[in-house]
């Protein structure tokens, strides 16, 4: 029997998980407050379609529904994170107790695993992946959008402003949580049993592998981050902080 | 040979050896205290906790407590061991309910205001007090296609490869068979899939195989008929107690996991072998 408290990081993955998995629902569906001038929050990116500059289409193409923009945009880094392999081990033992803790009895006889249906679809994860690469590009275009403020001469001038920083730093921890995912390391070179005599792979293959040994830490990282940034932008357009130019 | 000289300060008299007086500060120096150890005694599976009071001191690691128990006061206390250097695999038991070596566990490193606890792995059959039956991990590796290299490189019948791409298995082979990520792993400990899963240890052979530059066979469809690697849910119980710190999850177990979505579950990739044919190794 253990005796040591090997329910703490459960407990804290439970109660991240489930406030970030509260915020983002209610957040998604505010449809308001998701800009601030040159700021996009990250749930709203892309913006397909509304009255905004950050929008691709200022009218409303037939095939995007009248919804929240961010309901179409969340299922994707969602179900990119619901099927992580980090994500997935991690919830497992905070959400399922299955096991609740390694070496620690199990409440239920009958198991499953990933074997067969349902668990067996969480093998979609690299689908997940190739829309979270892009993603980043948007996410880049947005964070290098939010160095341009609109002058009283209506022209763009280049700036920093505390969110330009925040968009930015929000793009870094993606990238690193993203690009250190175990399906990008396999499709990179992981696939294959000889990566010499292939420089481009095995450079790749070296960079998502150093990233993916500290995937755990990135992905939590880029998750608060994720959540902030939206609180930031958010607090910004309610006028309750006020966004700090500091160039 | 001489006996040590006397010398140091002579005292009523008396002159006080310098070695042992040297070894007694030595011995003064390290923290003595009497510990308490609730060993697992029994057999078959039947059995219950004993309780045992022995002198330890801070170098020790379980397995020297045991020895000096099983001298001292159980002189019919089974436990299996052999290297003492954490090399052989012998000595795996769960420790204050944690899957770890004997041999390798220092008696600083567990809290001293509680007794030690020492059971068998539970994952296997029980045979007496702290040994088990680990045999069924013997019946399951000749399971796993084995080693089939490529036609030799070179006309004398050897081969060319490059340490780069040899360095991934490398890790793999560290493994001294100590069976404790089996023991740990929930799909065999608690669910007792042993007929359907390999667990964790046959995992890392397998990867051993599959991942090897001079490699062939293909074990990805076995991998997930009937080795379960399905089974398995990714929560790293086993990394956690591998002492020879493989990465087993993380560089075994997914990218094993990943090949075989490869060849089994992505729509894409089947379209991509049905126009380029299969993979290249
Ligand atoms: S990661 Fe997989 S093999 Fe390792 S202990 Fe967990 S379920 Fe078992
Ligand atoms: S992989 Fe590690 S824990 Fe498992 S048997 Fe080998 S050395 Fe022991
Ligand atoms: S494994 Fe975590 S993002 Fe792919
Ligand atoms: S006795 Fe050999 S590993 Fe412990």
């Amino acid at each position: 029997m253990r005796r040591d408290a090997w329910w703490v990081p459960q407990i804290g993955a439970f109660v991240v998980l489930s406030s970030f998995l509260a915020y983002a629902t209610w957040a998604a569906f505010q449809n308001a407050h998701y800009e601030f001038g040159s700021y996009l929050s990250p749930f709203y990116s892309p913006l397909i379609t509304g009255d905004s500059p950050h929008a691709w289409f200022r009218t409303r193409p037939w095939f995007v529904p009248a919804i929240s923009p961010a309901l179409l945009i969340l299922p994707f880094p969602a179900g990119f994170r619901f099927t992580c392999y980090y994500y997935r081990g991690t919830y497992y033992k905070a959400f399922w107790a299955d096991p609740p803790g390694c070496a620690v009895g199990e409440p239920r006889n009958s198991y499953l695993g990933e074997k067969s249906f349902p668990l067996i679809l969480q093998n979609v994860h690299r689908y997940f992946m190739y829309a979270a690469v892009l993603f980043l590009g948007i996410l880049a275009l947005d964070a290098y959008r939010g160095y341009w403020f609109a002058g009283p001469d209506g022209v763009k001038h280049f700036g920093i402003g505390v969110g330009s920083l925040v968009l930015t730093i929000n793009v870094c921890l993606l990238s690193g949580y993203t690009l250190g995912c175990h399906s990008l390391r396999h499709l990179v070179g992981g696939y294959l049993d000889r990566l010499s005599g292939r420089p481009l792979r095995r450079k790749a293959y070296d960079c998502v592998s150093c990233l993916n040994r500290g995937h755990m830490n990135w992905a939590w990282f880029s998750l608060f981050w994720v959540a902030f940034s939206d609180i930031y932008v958010r607090m910004c357009s309610m006028g309750i902080w006020h966004d700090v130019r500091i160039l | 040979m001489t006996a040590p000289q006397p010398s140091g300060p002579d005292t009523h008299g008396v002159a006080v050896d310098a070695y042992t007086a040297a070894q007694a500060a030595q011995d003064a120096a390290v923290g003595h205290e009497t510990r308490t150890f609730k060993l697992w005694r029994g057999a078959d599976g039947k059995g219950d906790f004993q309780d045992f009071t022995t002198e330890t001191n801070d170098g020790m690691v379980v397995l020297d407590a045991i020895h000096q128990i099983q001298a001292e006061q159980c002189n019919d206390l089974a436990v299996r061991w052999n290297c003492k250097a954490g090399k052989c695999g012998s000595c795996s038991a769960e420790i204050n309910g944690k899957p770890k070596l004997m041999c390798m566990t220092r008696l600083d490193e567990l809290p001293a205001n509680e007794p030690v606890t020492v059971e068998p792995m539970r994952a296997f059959p029980h045979v007496r007090d702290l040994v088990t039956d680990v045999s069924w991990n013997f019946r399951v590796k000749p399971r796993i296609q084995k080693f089939t290299p490529r036609p030799p490189d070179a006309p004398d019948g050897t081969w060319r490869i490059q340490q780069a791409d040899v360095e991934r298995v490398q890790e793999f082979r560290k493994c001294i068979e100590c069976f404790l990520c089996q023991d740990v792993c929930h799909v065999l400990r608690d669910h007792h899939k042993h007929e359907e899963f390999i667990g964790p240890r046959f995992l890392v052979y397998a990867a051993a195989l599959e991942m090897h530059p001079l490699d062939v066979a293909e074990r990805t469809t076995a991998l997930k008929d009937d080795f379960g690697i399905g089974y398995c849910n990714i929560t790293k119980c086993c990394t956690k107690v591998c002492p020879e710190h493989i990465t087993i999850t993380d560089n075994a177990i997914i990218p094993l996991k990943e090949r075989v979505v490869d060849e089994h579950f992505d729509p894409l990739r089947a379209l991509v072998r049905l126009v380029r044919g299969p993979k290249r190794k």
